[in-house]
């Protein structure tokens, strides 16, 4: 037989099959063959017996006078069936919408009235039909804040202080930063880079916490990850842009310095939503004292901002624009944690928040180094050296304010 | 309690998931055999909202599922296969068998339980087979009775019965001792003179002791005094408390067995109750006339809590401890406690008293609220 004929024959019937068809055999098989193992279900031996995997996450807790509103939604893989509700050991009447059964990734608003005590701890305990429970414990009671119009001025406030005027009163620092040397300015941009480390450290601690309210399958931690990677990435490719990839022109360090107030922005919206949340579960008590602290604790991110544009001359319409970028997003942050708090939103602002300031980092650092190269000096210099510590010294030391 | 969920499971979940052709009708295969068995609970969005400003459980247990119910298991007992020895004592023969039974013990909420069941109780008697109960079937009896129950273990794990009475080594129900544990698919035979007259109770005794008492393994063993054996005014007594005399007729009996159900198993109940149902007299109090005198067996086999209690609003009862005595041990109370295995017997009247809802309940107030709570209706 003629070799090349027979390659003939064995390609020809393949050759005419559509692309499409190709492409979704191995599919098709990989269907049949999920298939054949339920059938014939070679695990049973080991998974007879065992009981359904439940899981319940409670994903908000609304309190009203005599009354509570439970968000719940089923993580786990199989069907879940609320059956009662205790409130500190007691059965508790309730109503639950749309339906007690819960299919995998499905919520339930749960419905109840129930004589709470102001300021005072209860737990939630929910119990399934196969008696597996799931609790959640309020802390503090306390009413839950209602999006009327009141309360949203009453938020926006809480983040216009938290964020809009700390930055703004380090910003007013840029004019004696223009003032200073070469060297102070070094010092500066390393203080720059101090608190910035501390910011990564501070979100990305903020992150872990947060994906630990989220189920399971949303995987938390790598989405935060996931987000800062790509938001990193984002972020270098806008800068790598023509006419901005020159460092050291004042566009450059404009551009650095805007990149900052961004990084900033999305740090400032993630303890924006700290502030919110903690109002809205009932920590209203620290609140104020919160505040305060997050002004204290936010002043320098100002001076982060101007330092690397002292020596230019930015008009006060560029302040304010950074200002917003920077400041804004804790009032959007209150909202959202006092009204709608979502940890997977959460999670994946952290998470942009994260990427952004990496790259901040990284790009003052380069910004250090051209100048350290012009004076001839090695950026690791004692100046620059004392600078980073104090900066995240600062940081440290106030989020003393802040932290519990 | 969270189940965390391994990376593998959740990826096998996740596959079936996504691939729904092939998986929707693979995953009803793939499903643990015993979720089938649940019957959902009513959707309880219809609820009205008056009914549920207040605390308790919602919605309903079937108890037809559960083929037993608390108010009838106030009222019934399990005589046994009755018949007389040689020398003229009463013969009572039971066959009792451990299972694992689920059984619902609030409304929507199933407890892998395990449980006795005989033939002569009125369950079964009634379901035309052996039903299997939490608690075990009350056995009644009178003291002096030849007691022969044969013990056959239909579960998965090693049973007894270990009776609180008097009897030899060899018939305690208890590893190690006579036949010791009854191994699934044996059986055994526990033979004695029922002794003393009380108020008692019977349990499985192989290990671990808690997990076998917990899961179900119990129940009432009510010796009535023998009048025969006493004379003047507590001969009369002993009449009433013999379910032989027509003097027991005149008296509203009641066997309330106090029980918890750890559904998660973290050594904490989630359900309390008289008779395995969380409010069931809540829901359906219980209806008493207020010229007859009540008598209520109480015995307490909660895990987990040292003791129960019984606390009657309103009014006050005399107590007998243990039911041993003809004479009460307690006069005027209203509140009694009990440890694990303690029981006595209750007797009160509503005599003249205003028509209406008396409840009754543990007086912790966490055994109450989770399910331990109920009503006695007095009627005019």
């Amino acid at each position: 037989m003629d070799t090349k004929k027979d390659t003939n024959t064995q390609n020809f019937p393949v050759r005419k099959i559509p692309t499409w068809v190709i492409a979704v055999f191995p599919l098709v098989l990989l269907a049949g063959l999920i298939a054949l193992f339920v059938n014939t279900n070679p695990i049973q031996v080991t998974t007879s017996e065992l009981p359904p995997i439940e899981d319940l996450s409670f994903q908000r807790v609304n309190l009203t006078r005599d009354h509570i509103e439970i968000k719940v939604t089923n993580s786990g893989p199989d069907q879940v069936v609320i059956a009662q509700i205790i409130i500190d050991e007691a059965y508790w009447n309730f109503e639950i919408d749309p339906y007690n059964s819960l299919g995998r990734l499905e919520s339930a608003t749960i419905h109840m009235d129930y004589p709470w005590v102001e300021t005072e701890p209860f737990e939630i305990v929910i119990i399934t039909s196969s008696g597996t429970t799931f609790a959640h414990e309020v802390e503090l009671a306390t009413e839950s804040p209602t999006a009327n119009a009141q309360q949203f001025l009453a938020y926006g406030l809480v983040g216009l202080y938290v964020g809009i005027i700390p930055v703004g009163l380090g910003l007013l620092w840029f004019p004696a930063l223009r003032r200073m040397s070469q060297k102070g300015i070094g010092f500066v941009l390393a203080l720059t880079v101090g608190l910035l480390v501390f910011l990564l450290v501070d979100t990305f601690l903020e992150a872990i916490e947060v994906a630990h309210l989220l189920p399971g399958v949303f995987q938390g931690i790598p989405l935060t990850l996931f987000a800062a990677i790509l938001t990193w990435l984002i972020i270098t490719a806008i800068g790598s842009q023509q006419t901005i990839a020159e460092r050291s022109s004042p566009r450059g360090r404009k551009f650095i310095a805007s990149l900052i107030a961004t990084g900033i922005g999305f740090h400032n919206l993630g303890e924006g939503l700290v502030v919110g949340a903690a109002f809205a579960l009932g920590e209203a008590a620290l609140g104020s004292f919160l505040v305060i602290g997050f002004i204290l604790h936010n002043i320098t991110e100002g001076i982060g901002i101007a330092a690397p544009v002292t020596r230019d001359k930015p008009g006060l319409s560029w302040f304010t624009l950074m200002l917003f970028i920077a400041g804004g997003p804790a009032i959007l942050g209150t909202w959202i944690g006092g009204f709608a708090f979502s940890p997977l939103l959460a999670v994946i602002f952290l998470g942009v928040g994260l990427g952004a300031i990496w790259q901040v980092i990284f790009e003052v650092g380069l910004l250090m180094q051209r100048d350290a190269q012009k004076e001839n000096i090695s950026v690791v210099n004692w100046v620059n050296v004392l600078g980073l510590a104090i900066g995240i010294a600062l940081m440290y030391f106030t989020a003393f304010l802040v932290k519990f | 309690m969270q189940i965390n969920l391994s990376r593998r499971e959740f990826l096998k979940a996740g596959i079936l998931s996504l691939l729904a052709p092939a998986g929707a009708a693979a995953l009803a295969k793939i499903a643990p055999e015993h979720q089938t068995t649940l019957t959902p609970p009513p959707i309880l969005q219809d609820h009205d909202h008056s009914s549920h400003e207040s605390m308790g459980t919602v919605g309903k247990v079937n108890h037809a599922a559960n083929q037993y119910h608390p108010a009838e298991m106030l009222k019934e007992f399990d005589y046994g296969k009755v018949s007389q020895l040689d020398n003229g004592q009463t013969l009572r023969e039971y066959l009792f068998m451990a299972e694992d039974r689920e059984i619902e013990i609030a409304p929507g909420v199933y407890f892998p339980a395990w449980v006795y069941g005989s033939p002569s109780s009125p369950e079964s008697i009634r379901a035309g087979k052996i039903v299997g109960r939490v608690p075990g079937p009350s056995i009644r009896c009178v003291e002096g009775d030849r007691i022969r129950i044969t013990f056959v273990n239909a579960g998965s794990h090693p049973h007894t019965i270990h009776f609180h009475g008097i009897h030899g080594a060899s018939m305690d129900g208890v590893p190690g001792n006579g036949d010791g544990s009854i191994f699934p698919g044996q059986s055994t035979i526990y033979e004695f003179d029922a002794a003393p007259f009380g108020c008692h109770l019977y349990h499985c005794h192989a290990l671990p002791l808690k997990r076998h008492v917990h899961k179900g393994l119990y129940g009432a063993f009510i010796v009535d005094p023998d009048p025969e054996k006493y004379s003047g005014r507590e001969k009369e007594i002993a009449k009433t408390r013999n379910h032989l005399y027509t003097e027991n007729e005149s008296v509203n009996e009641m066997m309330m067995l106090m029980n918890g159900f750890d559904t998660n198993f973290d050594g904490d109940n989630e359900v309390y109750a008289v008779n395995s149902v969380a409010f069931a007299f809540m829901n359906e109090p219980i209806k008493i006339k207020h010229d007859q005198l009540q008598r209520i067996y109480l015995i307490n086999v909660t895990e987990f809590d040292p003791i129960n209690s019984l606390h009657i609003h309103a009014n006050f009862f005399d107590y007998y401890d243990h039911g041993t005595t003809l004479q009460p041990t307690l006069k005027t109370v209203d509140t009694i406690m009990q440890c694990q295995a303690q029981r006595g017997i209750v007797e009160i009247s509503f005599k003249d008293f205003e028509p209406g809802r008396y409840m009754f309940h543990a007086h912790q107030s966490e055994f109450a609220e989770l399910g331990w709570m109920g009503f006695f209706e007095v009627e005019a």
